[in-house]
């Protein structure tokens, strides 16, 4: 594996440095990415579950039928 | 009359790179404006870029309007908090060599007061699907010190040829 490594560029001098991260760096980055798939897999599957309750409801109300209370709460803003 | 002025850029080599940070940003402006087009290393068709100032990860909030297409949706992020995002960006399973692209607007970066981000960001690659943000951030910090740095990271790494300019906007 290749050594991580990050960009700083200096605004007074415009020297750019390319430095490896420390191991509190590199354990912070794994944390946040670690963190951050679950939240993808959350906000994905909270998506597709409202997705599928709206369709649900649309059917329902096309065909007259009565909508549950979590059909109807995706319906009314 | 308002002037525009490039204080840096940086483009990321063949090695990538965790993180990118301006420092020792002048404070002789008003406002900061910063455009990054960027990709990560992230195996997925997307990655979030976040943003922190001073090397501090505390007193951030965010809120996120996302469209993509045939969906739109309203957020804040899991980081609330440690940082401002989430900027989205192209990730290695979009189209090749295809980068996202977001503008950061800083007005006040210097001021003893709470500092507000306005950040438009635009993801697609030449596919079906692309996605439009429109962030909100504040940064709410013990002291209120001027923003001196600026560091952005995605959730994998920069890929060779991101990139990011940083410019200084004065009110004469």
């Amino acid at each position: 594996m290749s050594t991580l490594t990050k960009i700083v560029v200096n605004c007074e001098t415009g020297e750019e440095q390319i430095l490896n991260l420390t191991a509190e760096e590199i354990s912070d980055l794994e944390a946040s990415a670690a963190a951050y798939e679950v939240e993808q897999a959350a906000k994905i599957a909270a998506d597709q579950a409202k997705a599928e309750l709206k369709a649900s409801a649309k059917t329902k109300l096309m065909a007259g039928l009565p909508l549950t209370a979590e059909e109807a709460d995706v319906l009314v803003i | 009359m308002p002037t525009y002025k490039l204080i840096s850029s940086v483009t990321v080599g063949s090695g990538g790179a965790a993180n990118i940070t301006f420092s020792s940003i002048p404070a002789t402006f008003t406002d900061l404006l910063i455009k990054v087009s960027a990709r990560t290393n992230r195996a997925d068709d997307s990655d979030d870029l976040y943003l922190t100032f001073n090397g501090i990860s505390s007193g951030y909030s965010t809120r996120n309007l996302e469209g993509g297409g045939t969906t739109v949706s309203s957020d804040s992020f899991a980081g609330i908090g440690t940082k401002i995002g989430r900027m989205s960006q192209n990730a290695a399973n979009n189209t090749a060599n295809t980068f996202g692209n977001s503008e950061v607007y800083i007005p006040n970066y210097t001021s003893s007061k709470i500092k507000s981000i306005s950040i438009d960001n635009v993801r697609e690659h030449n596919g079906t699907y692309g996605s439009l943000n429109f962030i909100a951030g504040l940064w709410n910090y013990s002291g209120q010190p001027a923003i001196t740095s600026i560091t952005f990271t995605p959730n994998g790494s920069f890929v060779q040829y991101s990139s990011a300019y940083l410019y200084g906007i004065s009110n004469a």
